[in-house]
């Protein structure tokens, strides 16, 4: 797939001071640069996405550095605890430095 | 008398009834009696990334299939849904009919192999490769629209033929292993080969997120791998063998969920 696609999933509202799970799906080859063509022999570049960044109102939240061995179409599930409502916005960055992101709401109540 | 008795057998008979659909109560909406989807043999590690809408990667492609199925393409300017309508409603149970007799070409034909014919005949675009991301997507979410509801093909009249055809490659040796699909999808169902357990062979659940595939992947693919693991050669993508073979085995998954996408090994 040429494009990325992302899937997240967060609770509608929280209560303050709640941990809660927030998940993750990006559509990608993730390729690890083990492989080789078959027919040419030839090692195939590694490609793979190699950082993830969840952000809370634009501050840094949750931050991962991936390698290599991490399959296909990645799942991440993280917790968070937050004090006001706000803007999660999740950012994928890959070896080519293309960067997918997408953004979900948050109502934090009490 | 004779009355009381026969109220007393028929409360008998719900009984029993009832009895054997706690039996079934094991594997839940996931077995047909017998019958039991991939699903019932997996770990629960992988049940748990089926179960799961996020978690579960084959949304990706029903995403992809939804986008596809709103975009207007080839010389007619249309798309899927200028004729169709909304997929909620229009490709509800869908998938339960399929593969079905086609009455143009005298022969089986799946839901790709419709998705192109629409394509060709209605749209007129360019036909999709078989095992493309975007037939497979669009199948993905075709089947999707029925995930639930129970298997259910027709397989008399002028079916009756190709269903027999499907039924004798079910049963047919092959390769140099010198096996049929039957001697490890019926008579050896649950047990191993080497590590892996195996399963009635069922189709519920196509295109299936394979893990070890790492994407989505349709039926006859997965016909493809059995076939070279039997040491034959495998026949072609939408082959009129395959085609048969497909009737057949959703025949035998009857009463099953479509479970699509489902996760599997």
């Amino acid at each position: 797939m040429a494009k990325t696609k992302a899937r997240v999933k967060v609770p509608k509202s929280v209560n303050k001071g709640e941990v809660f799970q927030v998940k993750t799906l990006i559509s990608h080859k993730m390729e690890t640069g083990q492989r080789k063509n078959k027919k040419t022999g030839k090692i195939i570049p590694r490609m793979i996405i190699n950082k993830f960044v969840c952000q809370y109102n634009g501050k840094d939240a949750f931050v991962a550095d991936w390698h290599p061995a991490m399959s296909a179409n990645p799942y991440m599930a993280f917790y968070l605890k937050v004090g006001e409502s706000g803007n999660l916005d999740f950012i994928w960055t890959d070896d080519k430095g293309n960067v997918s992101k997408k953004s979900a709401k948050l109502n934090v109540t009490g | 008398m004779g009355k009381v008795h026969l109220g007393t057998l028929l409360v008998a008979g719900s009984l029993l009834i009832a009895g054997s659909a706690a039996a079934d109560g094991k594997f839940g909406k996931y077995a047909n009696g017998e019958i039991r989807s991939g699903y019932t043999y997996m770990t629960p590690q992988s049940k748990a990334i089926q179960d799961d809408d996020v978690e579960n990667p084959g949304m990706i492609w029903v995403d992809d299939g939804a986008e596809l199925y709103e975009k207007v393409d080839g010389e007619a300017g249309k798309s899927c849904k200028a004729c169709h309508g909304k997929a909620e409603v229009a490709m509800k149970g869908v998938a339960t009919t399929f593969p079905k007799y086609d009455d143009a070409t005298k022969k089986i034909k799946n839901i790709e192999a419709q998705v192109n014919r629409c394509r060709a005949k209605h749209m007129k675009a360019k036909p999709w490769k078989y095992e493309s991301n975007e037939l497979l997507a669009m199948t993905v979410f075709i089947r999707h629209q029925s995930r639930g509801m129970p298997m259910n093909v027709s397989v008399d009249g002028p079916a009756v033929k190709f269903f027999q055809d499907g039924e004798k490659f079910f049963n047919q040796r092959r390769g140099s292993l010198d096996l049929a699909c039957k001697h490890c999808h019926q008579d050896h169902a649950g047990k191993l080969a080497r590590a892996n357990v195996l399963t009635q062979g069922q189709v519920n659940g196509f295109p299936t997120y394979r893990l070890k595939w790492q994407k989505v992947g349709s039926t006859h693919r997965r016909f493809r791998g059995c076939n070279k693991n039997v040491r034959a050669t495998p026949y072609k993508y939408a082959s009129e063998e395959y085609m048969n073979l497909e009737l057949y085995v959703a025949w035998r998954g009857r009463g099953l969920p479509v479970e699509t996408p489902a996760v599997r090994n």
